[in-house]
């Protein structure tokens, strides 16, 4: 099963893909692209990634919340390429017998998922475009 | 001196700056990832203030500047992740 897509994301889908008959609940977590960053309009937000190792970052990380969370089971798709404002980029569904893993387990995903898979954004705006994370710290002898 | 191949993969802000994602280096034994990235701040005017290289993938999974490249590596920075 693939972490990746380049598809708007069905959140549904992920639900049904992974709750079992002794989940009373499941929490869905979605990333949006938002029309602003740092105080600078946003229009859209290109995605791209490292593919091969971004799957096998997000396997990593499934395995390890899960096995932090023996009850919960989690989905995760996130999307690349070109997406507008209101777009969803990422989802999350964690399922468990009873609600609090699941929050729990859906935040640590989500957290994870941002420190280390090699997935990058650059924002398209009025006033240009730019790769997340880069610019801004020219001369600082690191990135 | 014996030779290696390594493919050096560009992703995101570096596919820019270098205007391709692959290149294929011919490298000597003992050849480092820290030293690849040095060799790209002297080709790149744009890399050259980054005296740190940011994260290193080798073979699709993280590792060190450190580490001694080996024949057929497949080699890749990291600029700052911005998933979700």
């Amino acid at each position: 099963m693939s972490y990746l897509t380049d598809e708007p994301i069905d959140p549904h889908a992920l639900v049904r893909r992974v709750m079992r008959p002794s989940d009373g609940a499941y929490v869905l977590f979605e990333g949006v692209v938002r029309n602003h960053h740092h105080g600078k309009a946003v229009e859209s937000i290109f995605y791209d990634a490292y593919r091969p190792m971004a799957e096998k970052e997000m396997e990593l990380i499934v395995r390890d919340v899960e096995s932090r969370f023996p009850d919960v089971a989690l989905a995760v798709v996130h999307r690349l390429g070109h997406l507008v404002v209101g777009d969803s980029s990422i989802a999350i569904v964690a399922c468990s017998p009873h609600r609090a893993e699941s929050f729990e387990a859906c935040r640590m995903t989500i957290d994870r998922i941002k420190q280390t898979v090699p997935i990058w954004k650059k924002e398209r705006g009025p006033d240009g475009e730019e790769w997340l994370g880069w610019q801004g710290n020219d001369g600082q002898g690191q990135c | 001196m014996r030779t290696m191949k390594v493919r050096l993969l560009f992703f995101a802000v570096l596919r820019d700056i270098a205007g391709t994602d692959m290149h294929e280096l011919a490298l000597s034994d003992g050849t480092t990832a820290r030293d690849v990235w040095q060799s790209l701040r002297g080709q790149y005017a744009k890399l050259s203030d980054y005296t740190q290289p940011p994260m290193i993938a080798i073979n699709e999974t993280y590792a060190t500047p450190e580490t001694v490249l080996r024949d057929g590596d497949e080699l890749a920075f990291i600029p700052p992740v911005a998933g979700g």
